[in-house]
């Protein structure tokens, strides 16, 4: 098992219409949680970061559509964690462009 | 076993239900006595524990959309981040209701300052949230989420907790206390809901199965397989009978005697239009635009303007009359409506508020006169006691139009009529130079009779069809016919086939009623002979 020292950092483009909302922050969270690593979130490459295994403090960010989100890892899965988090962010939480029916 | 158990109420929204009793309790908002901050963490944390298990359970059967609501509200309510504030005011001291209603004001703050509507919106979730635990910690056993097609029993009802309660798989409330002539009664009727006020028991004493005849005003508990099968083809012989005035709803309305009568719809929202056509009446009688106001934050002419055109694109050419915003009394907005009024139903409501608040009421004005284009729209304006209140609105209107013309945008000066529901505008009727004049038959008889519509106490005085209401209809309406303007009745009592034949007999040639009672209110009207009732009406008089 190797212990990444330094953070695993990459970043990803906001593309949902509404951004970073209840159902994707909800995602977000729970993918990361999924990982024993610490993921952190930020919209600016210098932080401030914050946890992206919460969802109300993911909601607080309030990021919207067209942001840069940056992500942050560290620990044993950490690399694989951020690949999740960008991949997921990337796909637009899998929305397909639908109607956000619990932010209409 | 538990032993079957009989009690009567008031009918106050007809038909028949099948279910188990939910008692709601009335522990929201209520105070509770604050323990060592050991107690307060362990009752806050059992609290979110049920608040979280409840949404889960509600999440299980819900669509997906309401599904994703709820998994936010559970992903919340599982974060410690949003209860660490909390459990730090308690160890502090704070009693647990208190610090966790501080909390999630802090948190909501926060969600009502962002810039995008879409975050500012989901403050309401968090609203729900926090009033879901809030209900766990004031020990009440039941939340504001109740399970489908439940029969649910309180003490009274606010209407948003009605309307917060999904009834499309059925169910009936049952009220201790309550009036038929309430808001929630009103709902209840315009949904379908079968209701039965007035039943002095106290709700948590009612559970278990229950039949619910809110025909009859009857509630049976753990019925006996007999009284079950004698309530089944009861309501199967009120279902013929119903079904037997749903084929025949399209048909124009007349009496026996061959006297047509137009019957038009109350709407409370474009919502309740989805399964229902034009051809059925003759219009809409009422549209009740405090909807618009329900959520957070003033409607904009935009929204307004969608909502009015829907309205009138959907009556195809009949009338849709529309009543500006009948808010106080009881019926409180936010912001607008005046708090710790004596007798907000002799207070700031209806026309007054508009009219003291020009900003808003000019708002509403523009939109009308704009969605005005798409159809025979008309303006209602509830509560004129003076025929001063008339002219300033006429003046507004007036002025919105021009403002609008000037600015070229495509307007439509609609007709302006009035409610009658003031005693003072019924009595003095030709002095008020309205285009229409429609009875509001609720607060009519309320302020006539000088008893309240929702005190359960005094319902029975509050009786529409009592000789001195009665007489103003006929004033109103014998003024209508001399100076050819259109009079209408809106109120409840034109959806109550008990009535109509008097309402008719006073003159009446109009009614406007809630869509589910139309099909009743036409069959009923067919049973009407005014002839005959004129000539019986003539020997009582020699």
């Amino acid at each position: 098992m190797s212990v990444t020292e330094t953070p695993v950092i990459a970043s990803a483009l906001l593309t949902n219409e509404v951004g970073l909302h209840a159902r994707p922050a909800v995602k977000l969270t729970m993918l990361a949680k999924s990982f024993a690593a610490t993921v952190e979130l930020a919209l600016e490459e210098d932080g401030p970061w914050v946890d992206a295994k919460s969802p109300v403090k993911i909601m607080r960010v309030k990021a919207p559509k067209g942001k840069l989100l940056h992500f942050r890892a560290s620990g044993s899965d950490a690399d694989a964690a951020v690949a999740a988090l960008v991949g997921l962010v990337a796909r637009g939480f899998d929305e397909n462009g639908g109607e956000d029916a619990d932010d209409a | 076993m538990m032993p079957e158990a009989r009690h009567r109420g008031r009918p106050a929204a007809p038909g028949f239900a099948t279910g188990r009793v939910v008692a709601l309790g009335t522990t929201m908002g209520t105070r509770r006595a604050g323990g060592d901050p050991a107690r307060e963490t362990a009752a806050l944390r059992g609290a979110m524990a049920k608040a979280a298990a409840e949404l889960a359970a509600l999440a299980a059967g819900a669509a997906d959309d309401a599904a994703g609501i709820l998994g936010f509200q559970i992903a919340l309510v599982e974060d410690d981040a949003l209860s660490a504030p909390a459990f730090a005011a308690i160890a502090g001291g704070t009693p647990a209701d208190i610090a966790w209603r501080d909390a999630l004001g802090d948190e909501i703050d926060g969600y009502r300052s962002a810039e995008d509507e879409t975050f500012r919106a989901r403050a309401a979730d968090l609203c729900d949230l926090r009033d879901r635990v809030l209900t766990w910690l004031g020990g009440g056993g039941t939340s504001h989420s109740v399970a489908l097609g439940s029969i649910v029993a309180a003490t009274d009802l606010p209407p948003s907790r009605f309307l917060a309660i999904d009834w499309r798989a059925g169910g009936a409330v049952l009220l201790s206390e309550g009036s038929r002539n309430s808001h929630v009664a009103m709902l209840a009727r315009a949904r379908g809901v079968p209701m039965i006020v007035g039943l002095g028991i106290d709700p948590c004493r009612l559970a278990g199965e229950a039949l619910v005849d809110a025909t009859g005003g009857e509630l049976v508990l753990n019925p006996a397989p007999a009284t079950r099968a004698a309530f089944e083809a009861r309501r199967r012989s009120h279902e013929i009978g119903a079904a037997e005035a749903a084929s025949r709803v399209g048909e124009p309305a007349v009496t026996a005697d061959g006297v047509a009568v137009a019957v038009h719809i109350n709407v409370a929202g474009p919502d309740e239009l989805a399964s229902l056509s034009p051809a059925i009446c003759d219009g809409i009688g009422l549209v009740r635009t405090e909807f618009l106001f329900a959520g957070e934050g003033l409607p904009d002419e935009e929204t307004q303007y969608r909502v009015y055109r829907r309205l009138a694109e959907w009556a195809n050419g009949k009338p849709v009359t529309i009543r500006t915003l009948d808010a106080g009394g009881d019926k409180p907005i936010a912001g607008l409506t005046a708090d710790g009024e004596s007798n907000p139903f002799l207070g700031m409501r209806g026309i007054r508020l508009s009219l003291a608040h020009p900003e808003v009421f000019a708002v509403q004005l523009r939109a009308l006169a704009r969605a005005a284009c798409h159809g025979a729209l008309r303006i209602m304006l509830p509560m004129v006691t003076v025929p001063e209140e008339l002219e300033a609105a006429r003046a507004h209107l007036d002025a919105e139009v021009a403002a609008l013309t000037t600015a070229g945008v495509p307007v439509v000066r609609p007709p302006i009529g009035i409610m009658v529901e003031v005693p003072a505008a019924a009595l003095a009727v030709e002095c008020f130079d309205a285009a229409f004049f429609s009875i509001g038959s609720n607060d009519l008889t309320q302020y006539v009779t000088a008893a309240g519509r929702d005190i359960a106490a005094v319902a029975d005085l509050a009786n529409p069809l009592n000789p001195a209401v009665l007489r103003l209809i006929r004033m109103v309406a014998e003024h209508g016919r001399a100076s050819g303007r259109d009079v209408s009745l809106c109120g409840d009592a034109g959806g109550d086939p008990e009535a109509v034949g008097a309402l008719l007999a006073v003159g009446l040639r109009s009614l406007s009623v809630a869509p589910p009672a139309l099909a009743a209110t036409k069959a009923a009207i067919g049973q009407v002979d005014l002839g005959r009732r004129a000539e019986s009406a003539a020997r009582e008089r020699r």
